[in-house]
């Protein structure tokens, strides 16, 4: 097997989804009673089936986190480079047919963020960008990379998919891990959300984590936009994709992230929708498919959700972020990605944090490796 | 209780601490205090060595306690060499913990890549304390190639399972002419006290104490259950018979 695609072929949507739905509460005490659980364990956990059985998934996988994590978080921020984007994605505020003031950061202005950034106390940084080859390429990155580097103890990237070779060069400028999400693992669906640009490539996408891993990153982030497709049926083909990635890429670390679709500028709220208690229900599952992998909680989801999502399974959070490009120190009004649901300061979700007993962790790396 | 000695120093404690996982600097701080632990593990990932008010360092600055940074994060070993010479010269010491685990979904050490940092890491002049499997064989090269001490572990780390791989520690043990320290998966006093009986010379603990309910208690514990495990030990404990004394003895007929 070259590559996850031809895995993914094997399965089809319609029987997945089917098969969630079977699952009993027989399969659900099942899933939960194991110590090592396989997909079809998974899917149970996350079945409708599960729902009444989600206060002892919340404290197996309470347990499990602080076995593995211990009682602390990783904070991280992001650094918006550039909202230019030649894509036309239907959710998204960068969507190239939405007219917005467009930005690229300079040299100058990248300097000037990372002198906030840093002030709020950061050393580990998300740097996103939208899909412009042309004008943010790897080049670009480099570029930025060499400038971030020395004030950073580990960056991250979420950019437009690139081939093996460009990400053999940003491993070696310094990057430690790289973000890229399916959106959604339906293929049909994913061609009317995603209408024009090199990201309208499903299968393009789908294998950007092999190239990623045959890069030997550190670290590779996966997710699903949640209410793209129905939420249960996207999740198992991500937790397949992980599974595969782990056993094939076993030298890489992964993280999860749960981003939910937010109002941004000229979009339309979806028909496929996850309450937070399904969240909950979805992270739960996911911690207890894998004891290792980091869950990620952004800034999309609003301060009282965080702070209960802290002892649930959660490892990493941003926090005073901005998501747009010179958000922290150039140009504040500029546009959002996509509206921020907790406007904490850093220091005042850090100490949320100490709130129920765990602490903020803000340096867990080093340029050395 | 007899002292224990590794390269040129000695330690009353014989209990060693890891310093990650634990709710806040503090916790982790009283914690190694009530443990009278002498020598703390602290991962040079996590220290911020441009900050002199390093939150870890600083609840760490007490005259009793020797750090002993480790190279978690090393996928080899020039990575772990490159770690550690950072180390040498950010913390002052040429004391390292080697750990080399480039599976991050156990953690499993690669002795491959052990071994041979532990070479040139002990060629470079530091004080080399591996992390490695419970593997007699590997213990005993690290011997050739100049190890300070070895780092066995119980059982996977962070698992609290326990003593998994006794049988193998046991080999270690009668084979080592260096310290052997049980590091990783030792999840309760009375796993600790056990290593310390079957004559490990420390133990490491570090999720058993910073995950329980009430750290501070659990290390002191952990203390008492080291000292007695070491006192037994040094006790001679009366052997566990393993045969039944016979009524028809085989060897009677010599007496008759």
């Amino acid at each position: 097997m070259n590559s996850f695609s031809s895995l993914f072929d094997l399965y089809t949507w319609k029987d997945v989804e089917a098969s969630i739905q079977r699952k009993s509460n027989r399969d659900v005490e099942v899933a939960l009673a194991t110590s090592h659980r396989s997909l079809e364990d998974f899917k149970a956990l996350i079945s409708p089936a599960a729902a009444p059985y989600l206060e002892h998934m919340a404290q197996l996988s309470h347990q499990l986190t602080k076995k593995r994590f211990g009682k602390t978080i990783q904070m991280f921020a992001p650094m918006y480079l550039s909202n230019e984007c030649n894509n036309i994605c239907t959710y998204c505020g960068f969507s190239f047919d939405n007219k917005i003031v467009r930005k690229t950061l300079t040299a100058d202005e990248i300097v000037k963020e990372i002198g906030v950034i840093k002030r709020m106390g950061f050393n580990h940084i998300l740097l996103v960008t939208g899909e412009s080859n042309h004008l943010v390429n790897v080049d670009y990155f480099i570029r930025a990379i060499n400038i971030i580097k020395p004030h950073f103890a580990n960056i991250a990237i979420e950019v437009q998919p690139l081939e093996k070779h460009d990400y053999d060069l940003l491993k070696q400028s310094g990057i430690y891990s790289v973000l890229v999400y399916q959106e959604t693992y339906h293929k049909e669906r994913y061609k009317t959300y995603h209408l024009k640009g090199k990201k309208s490539n499903f299968y393009y996408r789908l294998e950007t984590p092999d190239r990623i891993g045959r890069a030997g990153m550190h670290k590779i982030g996966l997710g699903v936009l949640l209410g793209l497709s129905d939420w249960r049926t996207d999740s198992f083909f991500c937790a397949l994709h992980l599974d595969y990635l782990q056993k094939t890429y076993w030298q890489t670390k992964y993280s999860m992230s749960f981003p939910r679709i937010r109002p941004a500028e000229g979009v339309d709220l979806s028909d496929y929708g996850i309450e937070d208690k399904e969240l909950v229900q979805l992270i739960c599952a996911y911690r207890l498919f894998s004891e290792d992998v980091e869950i990620s909680i952004s800034t999309r989801e609003p301060q009282s959700f965080r702070n209960n999502l802290i002892k649930l399974g959660t490892t990493s959070m941003s926090a005073g972020s901005k998501t747009n490009p010179g958000g922290y120190s150039v140009d504040e009004r500029s546009l959002e990605q996509f509206e921020v649901g907790d406007e904490r300061t850093p220091q005042q979700v850090a100490s949320s944090i100490a709130d129920v007993g765990y602490e903020a962790v803000w340096k867990d790396w080093d340029r050395v490796f | 209780m007899a002292l224990l000695t590794i390269a040129d120093k000695t330690f009353q404690s014989r209990l060693f601490l890891g310093t990650g996982k634990f709710g806040s600097a503090d916790q982790m701080e009283s914690a190694v205090l009530a443990s009278a632990a002498e020598m703390v593990t602290v991962a040079l990932k996590r220290v911020d060595l441009e900050n002199e008010t390093d939150s870890l360092l600083v609840h760490l600055q007490h005259p009793h306690i020797q750090l002993l940074p480790n190279t978690s994060g090393a996928r080899n070993a020039k990575e772990a060499v490159l770690a550690a010479q950072l180390a040498r010269e950010a913390l002052e010491t040429h004391w390292i913990k080697l750990e080399i685990h480039p599976d991050p979904k156990y953690l499993m050490p690669d002795p491959i890549e052990t071994l041979n940092a532990t070479e040139a890491l002990a060629g470079l002049g530091f004080v080399v304390l591996p992390y490695v499997h419970a593997d007699p064989v590997l213990c005993k090269r690290l011997e050739d190639v100049g190890t300070a001490a070895v780092m066995p572990l119980g059982s996977p780390i962070g698992s609290n399972k326990g003593l998994k791989t006794i049988d193998f520690l046991q080999i270690i043990l009668e084979q080592s002419r260096v310290p052997v320290i049980i590091d990783a998966g030792i999840g309760s006093p009375s796993d600790a006290a056990l290593a310390m009986e079957m004559g490990a010379d420390a133990v490491l603990v570090n999720t058993a104490i910073a995950v329980a309910g009430n750290p501070v208690q659990m290390a002191t514990a952990f203390k008492l259950a080291v000292e007695a495990g070491r006192i037994a030990f040094e006790s001679r404990l009366a052997n566990k018979v393993h045969y039944a004394v016979a009524s028809s003895p085989l060897t009677g007929f010599l007496h008759e």
